[in-house]
């Protein structure tokens, strides 16, 4: 198995209270620096909720913001941020808001054949051949190449997106919450038509949510993402039903499920550490039940168990519980 | 285009001023060809002239020219000075304010803080700065009322840029292979461009204003040539002795600026999305009720009583039936779940109860709201007032935009209070501080003086749980109460709110998508789609054996956890729009079992076991699922 | 709070150098030997090289507008040729006139303009939104200086009820009363232009911040419509308003210049437009760094009041 994708301390911060010279007042530390592998035709699901930095990840991925460190490798080749373009032919990027991510004042086809032109550098009898084939492997009626986005529905815009992301015959595709704008009897269309084009074109996919039954349904593994960090990864089967690290756990317990009783899941007070004051240890201490003075002054790494299994914490829950 | 026009004609005030413009602009094109006087041919023996004497219709100035002659050709002059430098300043000041915006960063800073310092000058000391440099003239007085302008475009173009330039549709174009320049001038431009010709349709008339306000400081045309400013200036020494030779300058600029700016607003109108769509109107103070025909009955005795509900929009000539008619009931200490997708009708339903739905575009046109035995709908807006967040408190999606961004949640809650209780502000602060203890926010003391955008997402929403709470409501009507919280801040927010319903006997109607929060909160449930209920029952029921194929299958597309990787049922087709909704069942289009009987005629809400009902004519009857 | 205004206070200075340099730039732009254009051409050789050698005219433009700077914040910012007196002096003058008219008309505008926009907005499509719409359109589509004109037609020479222009009579005293009489004209005049501008964006916001999801949750929990109006939906308005009642402080004072012209009023405006006509480079100079000086400490202000409105500014 070959890899898609490797990350090495990867991380980004961003610069608060910026001012015309001389340094910042502070720095976020959006994503901290995390080390994670994508084998080919493996859908990797990435968890996290709001501020977890997920978001900020898949920019990096496809070269949008420039990492703070580390590097990113695409199919063995370092990803160049000069150039995004080149990696245009790599690895692309669909988005959460399907319409926004279309310009409102171009028709589809215009919209379609830039990847085509300014990637693969088609004639233009090759570009419309090249679209009538993606049309027919996406769903669409190619009546629509030359509407305007603002006629279209949600999902009907989400499936001309990965139809663009499929036209520069990128193998890897980062898909950032690319249902969670959808309505759930749409959502399910389009999560089955990537993957249909899954496997038709042996892509691999880097899945991005926060609806954890959505991820779970897609994904072979599983990353959870907390406060910039990755806390636990693992299979899919296994890593809700299963989990390690105690926010995994919460996550999974707060998922709101028919037939089970409201309890609220934790009592801390708190939600999410402040950004500009991060807490010594491990960022989740404060919510956590399980929680030593070590866990608050020491911020455990990510090891990787017998079972595959990786997780951040000093103190993991038992594996049978 | 042809939209933009048929918009603009529709608007009668920019008709009437495109017409006097057009007139007006016809009239100074063909000055040269007409049989005028020379504008600058002295006759002082003819001097002031009154209007209407031989050989000229207006009158003359005080040098005997002649004042209909001079007009027209001033009016050219002026005309062409206003389009010169409203061109110029918007084609300088756009790109300065497009490459600001698109790169941001240091580039952005520079120049923003040089357009600042233009800005720090009221706009005639610049230019009257740059006439005083260059010396007095039309050109000059060209060039500084331009100058002046740029910074102007500069800011407005580079606010707009910036929104664009982050776009989703411009990081995709980057990843399809695209250069900043091609970006700029395919993707930013077009965007950009109708705020230019709507800062500019806006801005021409002030540019005629500043360049004839030169001209009559003596600053911009010169002596002999006229603009109508200089026109002006010249008559001012005979104003109290001669004052047509001032009215008739000066009406001519009011004319001819007042044509610009109707036309400037009908093109702003035009061009707005927000405006073609209709929405930019204010909501009334209640719902507008339009309701025709015999006013139904209460079906039953309990709290909330909807009868046959019926609430449209009305955008321009479409009509959008959100809701069509309703049949609902809470009873005390209830809660009744209404699930449904976007556009389902189901917020609509619970806005019209007290008469919240924004108004215009919506109406309510049938049917009745009974609370505790009196009708709502179309009750005086004094009776519907004293009600709301006295006996019916509502708690709304998204809590940073539903509270105040200005006040203290404090103030919110004790004006909550107050509004319905007349208790003097420190027990009213007192209650209110009880009331966040009560939603379990910790230090509700000094919490109570945060601004909400101090709190968390999940802090803020207790706060609007707290100040539904403020006058111990019979009803809450919560809708999507924790669709924009994540979801273990939903988890604690639900809990708050089952717990709060228990301790107080509250009925709550809880709006949502998300079967999952209906199955754990919810007694009863309504399915809504495409403005209807489609199935009512009790929640586990409901749940465990769908009757309608809708909500049989609408629960197989969503994924729960714990199901593994797998491929998910999904409906085929699209939720109807409900300004062309089918005959007869609006979920034919897109069921497996429907017939030809199904779309003849529309469908009622028929019972379907204990405490059920469906609407349809092939009711499920499939096996319990395991939940 | 009184950190953030020091905070802008010091944040003021680059705009005012920036001012200057600005200023200083224009002024440079000026062809030929600026000694002569300062001095007019029937200065003698002598007063030429003084000039030359007092304002380092002899020397580069960095230099120069060192020179200038170090004598501006001295408080000497050179003599007016034409009058034959310091700039500073002449300015302080005729500044108090511009105070007294822009000021009043500036509160005018505020007033009348923000009431306006929010009534007419509350109407929304009401006859009185139809009203204050008519005009406001005529309010900004007219002159200032022709509808000063205008005004002395009729109120003064025609009605007798205001007297034609000035700001004292020649002879009598100098009453409030007496300025009141006079100043009603020109400030009303100079203000209808920013009312109208005023009322037109008061409108719009107002419009924009009823349709927030805020007021439904205002109007949710019952509170009377006039409330709401008034204070939850004004108050945000005020957000957008505020800055541009900075911006239209600068469209009256610049208006002023129009309005000083056709009322004879004894303000900086009209000594500007002199010093142009007669060439008198120092005091054009002079009076417009002044002015813009005051302007943005003005705008300072403003940007307080606005900090003392909006919470979220201050962090």
């Amino acid at each position: 198995m070959s890899e898609a994708l490797r990350l090495t301390d990867l991380s980004k911060s961003f610069a608060v209270g910026k001012r015309l010279f001389g340094p910042p007042k502070a720095m976020v530390h959006a994503v901290q620096p995390l080390n994670l592998t994508v084998t080919t035709g493996e859908t990797l699901g990435i968890v996290g909720e709001s501020g977890c930095g997920k978001s900020t990840l898949a920019k990096m991925l496809v070269g949008l913001l420039p990492p703070s460190t580390g590097q990113i490798e695409i199919e063995g080749a370092v990803l160049d941020n000069a150039d995004p373009a080149l990696f245009g032919k790599r690895i692309q990027y669909v988005f959460q808001d399907p319409i926004s991510s279309l310009n409102p004042r171009k028709t589809i086809r215009q919209i379609m054949e830039v990847p085509l032109r300014r990637l693969h550098q088609m004639d233009k009898a090759t570009r419309a051949a090249r679209i009538h084939e993606i049309f027919a492997a996406v769903n669409l009626r190619e009546e629509f190449l030359d509407r305007y986005p603002h006629e279209f529905s949600g999902g009907q815009a989400q499936r001309i997106g990965i139809a663009r992301a499929l036209a520069a015959q990128a193998r890897i595709l980062i898909l950032d919450e690319p249902v969670s704008a959808l309505d759930v009897s749409v959502q399910a269309q389009v999560l089955n038509l990537l993957a249909d084009l899954k496997e038709t074109f042996g892509l691999t996919y880097l899945f991005i949510s926060h609806d954890l039954a959505v991820v779970e349904a897609v994904s072979d593994r599983i990353a959870v993402l907390y406060f910039g960090a990755i806390v636990e990864v693992g299979s899919a089967r296994e890593i809700f039903a299963n989990a390690r690290h105690p926010y995994t756990a919460l996550l999974a317990a707060s998922a709101p499920e028919v037939g089970r009783p409201i309890v609220a899941p934790e009592t801390a007070a708190t939600e999410l550490p402040d950004p500009l004051s991060p807490p010594l240890g491990c960022a989740f201490n404060e919510r956590c039940g399980f929680a030593t003075d070590r866990c608050r002054a020491e911020k455990p790494a990510l090891t990787t168990d017998e079972t595959g299994r990786a997780f951040a914490c000093f103190n993991p829950l038992s594996k049978e519980r | 285009m042809r939209g933009f026009v048929t918009l603009l004609a529709r608007n009668r005030l920019a008709l009437v001023g495109l017409i006097v413009i057009g007139c007006v602009a016809l009239l100074a094109l063909i000055t040269p060809l007409l049989p005028l006087a020379n504008p600058n041919v002295i006759d002082t023996p003819n001097r002031f002239q009154p209007p209407f004497s031989a050989g000229a219709v207006l009158g003359t100035d005080h040098l005997g020219r002649d004042l209909l002659s001079r007009l027209l050709w001033g009016t050219r002059l002026s005309l062409a000075m206003g389009l010169a430098a409203a061109m110029i300043a918007a084609t300088i000041g756009s790109a300065i304010g497009i490459i600001a915006g698109y790169y941001g960063g240091r580039t952005d800073n520079v120049i923003m803080r040089g357009v600042d310092m233009l800005m720090g000058f009221p706009y005639i000391l610049l230019a009257l700065a740059i006439v005083a440099a260059l010396g007095p003239g039309l050109m000059n007085a060209l060039i500084a009322v331009a100058a002046v302008n740029v910074p102007f475009f500069a800011r407005n173009i580079r606010g707009i840029t910036v929104g664009i330039a982050h776009k989703e549709f411009v990081d995709a174009a980057r990843l399809s292979g695209m250069r900043n320049r091609e970006i700029i001038l395919s993707e930013v431009l077009p965007n950009v461009l109708p705020v230019i010709v709507i800062a500019m349709s806006t801005t021409v008339g002030w540019m005629i204003l500043e360049t004839a306000g030169l001209s009559f400081l003596g600053l911009g045309s010169q002596p002999p040539q006229a603009d109508l400013g200089s026109m002006l200036g010249e008559a001012r020494s005979a104003l109290i002795t001669h004052p047509h030779t001032s009215i008739v300058p000066g009406a001519m600029i009011l004319v001819i600026v007042m044509g610009i700016n109707l036309l400037g607003d009908g093109v702003r109108d035009a061009l707005d999305p927000r405006l073609k769509s209709g929405a930019l109107s204010r909501p009334m103070p209640a719902t507008t009720v339009d309701r025709h025909g015999p006013v139904p009955v209460a079906q039953t005795d309990s709290l909330l009583d909807i009868a046959g509900l019926r609430t449209e929009f009305r955008v321009r000539d479409r009509v959008y039936k959100a809701v069509g008619g309703v049949d609902l009931h809470v009873e005390r200490g209830e809660c009744l779940g209404i699930i449904g997708e976007s556009g389902s009708g189901k917020s609509v339903t619970a806005l019209s109860v007290m008469g919240l739905v924004a108004s215009p575009p919506g109406v309510i046109t049938g049917g009745a709201v009974h609370f505790d035995g009196t009708d709502l709908i179309g009750a005086p807006y004094e009776v519907l007032r004293a009600l709301r967040g006295r006996r019916v408190a509502y708690i709304f999606q998204d809590p940073l935009a539903t509270l105040h961004p200005l006040y203290r949640v404090g103030d919110q809650l004790i004006e909550a209070i107050q509004t319905h209780d007349p208790l003097s502000k420190e027990a009213a602060r007192t209650r209110a501080i009880d009331l966040l203890k009560s939603v379990r926010i910790p230090n509700a003391e000094s919490r109570i003086d945060s601004y909400p955008y101090e709190m968390s997402g999940g802090m803020r929403q207790r706060v609007g749980i707290a100040m539904a709470l403020a006058n111990d409501p019979d009803v809450i009507i919560a809708d999507e109460p924790t669709t924009a919280l994540d979801v273990t801040v939903q988890a604690q927010i639900l809990s708050v709110l089952s717990d709060l319903r228990r301790a107080r006997g509250l009925a709550i109607i809880f709006i949502t998508h998300d079967f999952g929060v209906v199955g754990q909160l919810c007694d009863r449930v309504a399915v809504m789609y495409a403005g209807q209920i489609v199935e009512e029952g009790p929640t586990e029921a409901v749940l465990r054996n769908p009757h309608h194929p809708y909500t049989s299958r609408l629960i197989d597309c969503v994924p729960t956890l714990g199901g593994g990787q797998r491929k998910l049922a999904a409906i085929p087709g699209l939720p109807p729009v409900v300004d062309r909704l089918p005959v007869g069942c609006a979920f034919a289009e897109r069921c497996d079992k429907a017939e030809p009987a199904c779309r003849a005629d529309a469908i009622a809400l028929m019972p379907t076991g204990a405490g059920r009902k469906t609407r349809c004519l092939f009711p499920e009857t499939k096996q319990e699922r395991i939940v | 709070m009184t950190g953030y205004i020091l905070k802008r206070l010091v944040s003021a200075i680059p705009v005012l150098l920036g001012i200057s340099v600005i200023v200083f730039l224009i002024m440079a732009m000026i062809p030929g030997d600026p000694a002569t254009a300062i001095l007019g051409s029937y200065a003698t050789p002598e007063n030429v090289e003084k000039l030359n050698r007092d304002l380092g005219l002899d020397q580069g433009l960095v230099p120069r507008y060192f020179i200038w700077l170090g004598h501006m914040v001295q408080g000497d910012f050179g003599r007016s040729f034409a009058l034959n007196r310091p700039v500073l002096d002449e300015v302080l003058d005729r500044f108090g006139a511009t105070l007294i008219l822009a000021g009043t008309s500036f509160v005018l505008c505020s007033l009348l303009g923000v009431a306006a926009g929010v009534v007419s907005a509350a109407r929304q499509y009401g006859w009185a939104d139809k009203a204050i719409t008519f005009v406001v359109l005529l309010g900004i589509s007219i002159p200032s200086f022709f509808l000063g004109m205008m005004m002395i037609l009729i109120f003064a020479v025609q009605l007798r009820w205001f007297p034609v222009s000035g700001m004292w009579p020649i002879y009598g005293d100098r009453t409030v009363w007496v300025l009141l009489n006079h100043l009603f004209m020109p400030a009303l005049a100079l203000a209808v232009v920013a009312t109208g501008v005023i009322a037109r964006l008061a409108r719009s916001a107002m419009l924009e911040v009823l349709r927030q999801d805020f007021i439904r949750t205002a109007r949710a929990k019952g509170v009377r419509e006039r409330r709401v109006i008034w204070r939850h939906a004004l108050r945000a308005a005020m957000v957008s308003i505020i800055p541009v009642l900075g911006i239209q402080a600068g469209f009256v004072l610049s208006g002023a210049v129009y309005i000083e012209m056709v009322f004879q009023w004894p303000g900086v405006g009209r000594m500007l437009v002199d010093a142009i006509l007669k060439r008198d480079i120092l005091l054009v100079q002079g009076g417009v760094v002044f002015i813009a000086a005051c302007y943005v400490m003005f705008n300072i202000m403003v940007d307080v009041a606005q900090a003392m409105l909006d919470p979220r500014i201050k962090t």
